[in-house]
C-alpha cells in the first residue's frame, strides 16, 4: 500500500504546473533556442519526478542523457543551422492552428477522463518491496535476466544509428579543393584588384580598436568591407564618427 | 494526492507536444516536441511501475530513452542534410515529392 508523504505532494504541486507552463511556452516562443531551454527545464522537472517516484537510476539517466547529451546536440545543431524564416510563428497552412487546438483539447479531455474513470482493481503498491536491494540492483537483475535479449538488440540499434548518422553527415566533394596558389591566381585574374591584397582591417582609433568599428576610407567615410558582414547584419557595427578627434573628451583632470 | 496525478501531467505534456509537432514550422522545434512526447510517455511508464510495484515499467522507460537517443542522432543528421541542400530548416520547404 502506497502513501504519498506531504513533501512529495508539495513538490508535485509546485513543479507540475511549472513543467506544463514551460511546455506551453515551447509552443509560443519565437526563437528555437528559447524552446530548447524550456524543454531542458521540462526534462529536469521530469528527472525530479522520477527520483521522487523511487526511480533513482532513471532520474540520473534522464539528466545525463536528456538534459546533458540530447539537449547539447539540439543546441549544437541549432547553432549550425542558425536563425532563419522558419522561426516565425505565422500560419502557413490556413486553419491549421484552430484544428490542432481543437484536436488537442479533444485528446486531452479523452485522456483525462480515461485516467479519472479507469481503475486497476488494486491500490497503488509502491516500489519499497521491488527496490529492497536498491533501485540500480533491482533494475540490473531484470535487465540482465528477463530483458537481456532486448538489451542486446538495443546495442545493434545504437550501432546502426551511429553508422546512419555518419553516412548522412558524410559530405563528398564534387570538385577538388582549390590550393592556395590557385586561390591567389584567381584573386588577381578575376574582378578588380581592390581586394587582391586581402580585405582592409577594421578601424584603429584612439578610444576603440575592436572588430566592430569599420576603418575609414581616404575621404573619411566608413569602409563596410573592413568588418564581418554578420556584425553588420546583426546591427552590432559601431559608427566610426563617435571616435573622431573632435568628439573625444581630451580634458585632463588635475592629479594630486 | 495519489500517484495518478503524475499521469495527468504526462497526458498534458503529451498533448502539448503533439500540438507543437503540428503547429511549429522549424524542423528542430518539431523534433524537440517529439522528444517532449517521448518524455511524457516515459513519465507514465515510471508512474505505472510505481503503482504496480514492479520494475518492468522502469526497464521499458530505459529502453525508450535508448531509442530516443538513436532517434535524435539520426533525425538531427537528416535535418542537417536537408539544411545543407535546401538552406532552410523549415518543414514546409522540404516538399520536393509534392511537385
Amino acid at each position: 500500500m502506497l502513501t504519498i508523504q506531504t513533501p512529495e505532494a508539495v513538490m508535485f504541486w509546485v513543479l507540475a504546473p511549472v513543467a506544463v507552463l514551460a511546455a506551453l511556452g515551447m509552443l509560443v516562443v519565437k526563437k528555437a533556442v528559447h524552446s530548447a531551454l524550456l524543454l531542458a527545464w521540462v526534462m529536469i522537472t521530469l528527472a525530479i519526478f522520477y527520483i521522487a517516484q523511487d526511480a533513482v537510476f532513471l532520474g540520473i539517466v534522464q539528466i545525463v542523457v536528456y538534459t546533458g547529451a540530447v539537449m547539447m546536440l539540439f543546441l549544437f545543431i541549432l547553432m549550425l543551422v542558425g536563425v532563419d524564416a522558419s522561426d516565425s510563428l505565422t500560419e502557413t497552412i490556413s486553419g491549421l492552428r484552430p484544428i490542432a487546438i481543437t484536436a488537442a483539447v479533444g485528446f486531452g479531455g479523452l485522456f483525462t477522463s480515461l485516467i479519472g474513470r479507469a481503475t486497476l482493481g488494486h491500490q497503488a503498491i509502491g516500489l519499497q518491496k521491488a527496490n529492497v536491494d536498491g533501485n540500480v540492483q533491482g533494475l540490473a537483475r531484470q535487465l540482465f535476466s528477463t530483458y537481456v535479449w532486448p538489451f542486446e538488440v538495443v546495442s545493434a540499434l545504437l550501432i546502426t544509428a551511429a553508422l546512419g548518422a555518419m553516412v548522412l553527415a558524410h559530405h563528398q566533394r564534387t570538385v577538388a579543393r582549390p590550393t592556395q596558389r590557385e586561390q591567389a591566381i584567381a584573386r588577381f585574374r578575376t574582378g578588380s584588384l581592390a581586394s587582391a591584397a586581402g580585405l582592409p582591417n577594421p578601424g584603429v582609433f584612439a578610444r576603440h580598436n575592436a572588430v566592430d568599428v569599420p576603418a575609414l576610407l581616404p575621404d573619411g567615410s566608413a569602409a563596410p568591407n573592413s568588418i564581418s558582414a554578420t556584425l553588420e547584419a546583426r546591427g552590432d557595427m559601431l559608427d566610426p564618427k563617435r571616435f573622431e578627434l573632435g568628439e573625444v573628451d581630451n580634458t585632463v583632470t588635475e592629479e594630486k | 494526492m495519489n500517484p495518478y496525478n503524475y499521469l495527468y501531467v504526462a497526458g498534458l505534456l503529451f498533448t502539448i507536444g503533439a500540438v507543437g509537432v503540428v503547429v511549429r514550422r522549424n524542423a528542430i522545434v518539431v523534433f524537440m516536441c517529439v522528444e517532449l512526447m517521448l518524455n511524457a510517455a516515459n513519465l507514465t511508464l515510471v508512474t505505472f511501475s510505481r503503482i504496480n510495484g514492479t520494475l518492468d515499467g522502469q526497464i521499458a522507460a530505459f529502453f525508450t530513452m535508448v531509442v530516443a537517443a538513436c532517434e535524435v542522432v539520426v533525425g538531427l543528421a537528416i535535418i542537417v542534410t536537408i539544411y545543407r541542400s535546401r538552406r532552410s530548416a523549415s518543414v514546409d520547404d522540404a516538399s520536393l515529392l509534392r511537385r
